[in-house]
């Protein structure tokens, strides 16, 4: 086994022990605090997929803002002193659902002929063409992005101000 | 481009992606608070991307496609979450609970 290998395993291991807490966890903070360390988890897969820059990212917006977010939501909806959850009564169904689910899934993968796998060079993707080519050839679904942004935005002021009574 | 030798098999990011997946539905059909719910559709979400960049590196490195793609991913899943959880705060505000049994209301 390789050292990138063994990193890969490390990081694998992280990123499941992150999803497992984020749905089997009693609290809802020890939840999000999981998803924070599955989001760095798979950061560090982005980096040994060789692309930084999306490596950065999802450290920045998942790591940063959307579990920040998610912290507050949890902070301004919770019901009594102890942050605690339920578990719906139907999880020994959930479970074989997604046991079935990931078994087909690992299946599929495992029966499939995936193409390069003989080539054993991976590219390290340079910076310059990223930006060049999401403001050239991937301009237009750059700005519809930002107007969804702008959407989500004006929505999410309209749905969450107080009304005129309160 | 630079190129490193490959010394991950493919299958293994594909692997790590379905396991996630799988936890992500498992935490979607199960969990009962809605803010938990949204974490898990995260986890899913991220689980696409893993699988999008490792086919994108793999397989078509000088189009990066999938690494432009997981861009998207993850700005739409930024809205996504600020919108859901504005609407999430208006139902705790009118029904007093983040459970999402007891928004039941307009059940048949």
């Amino acid at each position: 086994m390789t050292a990138a290998q063994g990193v890969f395993y490390v990081i694998a291991a992280l990123a499941v022990a992150g999803g497992l807490g984020v749905v089997l966890m009693r609290s809802t903070v020890y939840a999000a605090l999981f998803l924070i360390l599955a989001m760095l988890a798979v950061a560090g897969i982005y980096i040994l997929l060789a692309s930084e820059f999306l490596a950065l990212v999802q450290v920045l917006i998942y790591g940063g803002a959307v579990t920040v977010l998610l912290l507050f939501a949890l902070m301004l909806t919770r019901t009594g002193d102890l942050p605690e959850t339920m578990t719906g009564a139907q999880w020994p169904a959930a479970a074989l659902c997604c046991a079935l689910l990931v078994s087909l899934l690992i299946a599929a993968v495992a029966t499939s002929n995936w193409p390069g796998d003989a080539a054993g060079q991976i590219a390290i993707v340079p910076f310059e063409a990223l930006g060049e080519a999401l403001f050239r050839q991937w301009a237009v679904p750059f700005e519809i992005a930002s107007l969804v942004l702008l959407v989500a935005l004006v929505g999410a002021i309209v749905l969450a101000q107080q009304e005129e009574g309160e | 481009m630079e190129t490193a030798a490959q010394q991950i098999p493919l299958e293994h990011f594909l692997v790590l992606s379905a396991i996630l997946f799988s936890l992500g539905v498992y935490g979607v059909l199960t969990r009962r608070n809605a803010v938990l719910i949204l974490m898990s559709v995260e986890l899913m979400l991220n689980a696409a991307s893993i699988n999008m960049v490792a086919f994108a590196a793999y397989t078509a490195p000088e189009a990066f496609i999938g690494i432009i793609f997981a861009i998207f991913i993850i700005t739409v899943a930024a809205a996504e979450v600020g919108l859901a959880l504005a609407i999430i705060l208006r139902i705790f505000r009118n029904r007093q609970t983040a459970n999402v049994d007891e928004v039941n209301q307009l059940r048949w």
